[in-house]
């Protein structure tokens, strides 16, 4: 801390301002003037806690995808192809046989396995033909697009959660204070809340994995230098496999998992993919943590915008990334 | 070009080429002409946008179908149209300028945003921008009159012909694109077509020896963005109606398909790809179910890519020198006799690390 700020003095108090700012926001009473400028307190801090819900579920999708580039340098334009997959097939299991976990397990495996597939059949014909690679998963996606839709239709599709994380919970944040004196806490589905911590356990587990472990090692010296860990008698297949497996079994679940909290409808793979994309290349191709730094700030500019702006919701996601673009055109987090 | 030469400088097979474009709506039924031949010309023309970034500067683009929609709908909003959302009624050249100047301006923009970054990126942008644009327009009732969008847009009457019976139209479409096809064959060879494709295949290089690398990025976008622009004027009077459909995403990667298809080698390319396409979405019908159109189109895509990255151009430039060379055992000669020598295959050019 003491570093940092001898570093970026500027920048440390302006975040520490910002932060504190923040708190007050969420937890004190709002006074009348500031309701009268920004609208009630519940629309902020349900705004607020929607936008962290969505960014969870957008560093899910977007954490595969930039796990798979980083190692691969393939942009896998089927990564919403997979995340619908993953909806559905989660969607069967988990009514067939009434557990929701098992729907979530299962969709991760299949979509690995169908990304392993992909890897091994078509993607290993042509390494370090970035262009063509991408070529091949936009007809991939197109196919896939077409045979879900021939499968499961054009109906949309509503997961049933695990009752206990169904309704809910009472935040300890008050809302307003009612003339009778007693406070108004702020309630929230519980269901919601669940997906933002389940990201975050995604993304500790994952930073465990590749800072951690022999095969994370693995996988950063081959985002660094491929030819040389291959060279250093590393079987270099497995690892793309591996990786690949593990970036679309992400999409898959995040299928799962954003299928519940919203719902399953074809275009929904258009949708992440749009999230995906912009999530990394305003975070940085490639980096988890910009995957993370990305998805919070497209997932709370997403909300704020509904809420605040209606009509521009998405256009205020694009200016973001213009932005980003112009300034730092290797993402905020991106190396190089 | 000396008049006298063009009767020695244009091979027989083309003249024949030309004779039957000119012909065809002669013996073909109003369908054949309009549904087929002016649809696939249009198709054409925005994919040969997309062929000149991707063929010449090495950028491929999926925003071409977005600068193209959204001269389509400029033409609603300063034209008339039935919807009674703008339609501000200016005269019919004013609209198809403005409306293309501020297509190509677009286009410039979405070339200024990506020229920053390299090869892939450019792809993920551009789609992101294609992305937030059908959403934009979705969204926005003031401007672009959302979900409906705009119906009721019509050509002129000129010359006591009504531009939009299919024989009038498909010359008019046939015009327009020999026209733009003509263009980017000469801009190919002019000094600013070649340092856009020496910019492709070595960027530091030409950054080196003082040439100006974002600008003729830039450019080039701005003149691709003439060619959609031009093309989606022609499609706002085909189609009659412009709608946040008519610009969404699985469209833009139909221009992407016909492109790679037909082959970004040479201009031919895209008009072959694009009657390719245009025929399989009206006849898969008999071939497969009639709602599995995509799945067919997504195979042939899909094959074409891991077969044959040059498209339908590299399979003729294959089976020619096959043939030439047939005494001779020589194999893997792909793109050794592709015709001019300027363009080359952009995924040779694309492996940026």
């Amino acid at each position: 801390m003491g570093r940092l700020f001898g570093r970026h003095p500027n920048w440390t108090i302006a975040v520490l301002l910002a932060a504190v700012v923040l708190v007050w926001l969420i937890f004190a009473v709002w006074p009348e003037w500031l309701v009268n400028v920004i609208g009630r307190k519940k629309t902020f801090v349900n705004t607020l806690i929607n936008g962290l819900t969505l960014a969870g579920l957008y560093f899910l999708v977007a954490s595969g995808f930039t796990l798979i580039f980083g190692l691969m340098r393939n942009v896998n334009l089927a990564h919403g192809a997979m995340y619908l997959l993953g909806a559905y097939i989660g969607y069967e299991v988990a009514e067939a046989s009434g557990n929701w976990f098992l729907g979530l397990v299962v969709a991760f495996l299949a979509v690995a396995l169908f990304g392993v597939l992909m890897q091994v059949l078509i993607f290993r014909r042509m390494e370090g033909d970035d262009l063509r690679q991408t070529m091949v998963t936009i007809a991939i996606s197109i196919i896939a697009a077409d045979l879900m839709l021939a499968v499961w239709t054009g109906t949309t599709y509503q997961f049933t959660p695990p009752e206990w994380l169904f309704g809910a919970i009472t935040l300890p944040i008050v809302s307003v204070v009612k003339s009778s004196g007693d406070a108004v806490f702020i309630k929230y589905p519980a269901y919601r809340l669940a997906v933002f911590f389940l990201a975050v356990a995604v993304g500790i587990a994952l930073w465990v994995f590749l800072n951690r472990t022999r095969v994370g090692m693995m996988v950063r010296a081959g985002v660094n230098d491929r030819d040389m860990l291959a060279a250093s008698g590393v079987n270099i297949q497995l690892v793309f496999m591996l990786v690949f497996g593990l970036g679309a079994g992400l999409a898959g679940l995040a299928g799962v998992v954003g299928g519940t909290a919203l719902s399953i409808a074809p275009g929904e793979d258009l949708r992440y993919l749009l999230a995906s994309l912009v999530v990394v290349i305003v975070g940085g191709l490639g980096s988890i943590s910009g995957a993370a730094v990305g998805a919070l700030i497209i997932g709370l500019a997403e909300q704020f915008g509904l809420a605040y702006f209606p009509t521009y919701g998405v256009v205020f996601t694009f200016l973001i990334m213009v932005l980003v673009l112009a300034v730092r055109p290797q993402g905020i987090m991106g190396g190089r | 070009m000396d008049p006298s030469r063009i009767w020695t400088r244009v091979h027989p097979l083309q003249w024949l080429l030309i004779v039957l474009l000119l012909a065809y709506p002669g013996p073909a039924s109003d369908f054949f002409t309009f549904q087929i031949g002016a649809y696939s010309l249009i198709l054409g023309t925005i994919a040969l946008s997309l062929m000149m970034l991707g063929g010449l500067g090495g950028m491929v683009s999926l925003a071409q179908l977005t600068v193209a929609g959204l001269a389509a709908y400029l033409v609603a909003i300063f034209g008339e149209n039935s919807v009674g959302v703008l339609g501000l009624g200016w005269p019919w050249w004013v609209t198809c300028l403005v409306a293309v100047f501020i297509a190509a301006v677009f286009s410039a923009f979405v070339g200024a945003i990506s020229v920053r970054t390299e090869g892939i990126y450019t792809i993920m942008i551009t789609l992101a921008i294609a992305v937030a644009f059908f959403f934009l327009v979705r969204q926005n009732y003031v401007v672009f009159n959302g979900w409906t969008g705009f119906a009721g847009i019509e050509p002129p009457t000129l010359f006591g012909v009504y531009w939009r019976d299919p024989a009038p139209f498909y010359y008019l479409s046939l015009a327009v694109a020999a026209f733009f096809y003509w263009a980017v064959v000469y801009c190919s060879r002019s000094p600013f077509g070649l340092a856009l494709q020496a910019i492709r295949d070595n960027p530091r290089r030409m950054h080196a020896l003082g040439f100006n690398v974002a600008a003729h990025r830039v450019t080039a976008y701005f003149l691709a963005g003439i060619i959609a622009g031009t093309a989606g004027v022609l499609l706002a009077w085909f189609n009659g109606r412009i709608s946040p459909g008519s610009v969404g995403v699985d469209v833009a990667i139909d221009i992407l398909v016909i492109a790679v298809i037909g082959g970004m080698r040479h201009p031919v390319g895209p008009f072959a790809g694009a009657v390719v396409f245009v025929l399989l979405q009206n006849f898969a019908i008999d071939l497969i179910d009639r709602e599995r159109f995509n799945t067919v189109i997504g195979l042939v895509f899909f094959l074409v890519v891991l077969f044959s990255p040059d498209g339908l151009l590299g399979i003729w430039s294959e089976l020619r020198s096959r043939f030439q060379q047939s005494r001779q055992s020589r194999f893997h000669s792909r793109g050794s006799s592709g015709g001019s020598k300027t363009f080359d295959s952009v995924g040779a050019s694309q492996s940026s690390h």
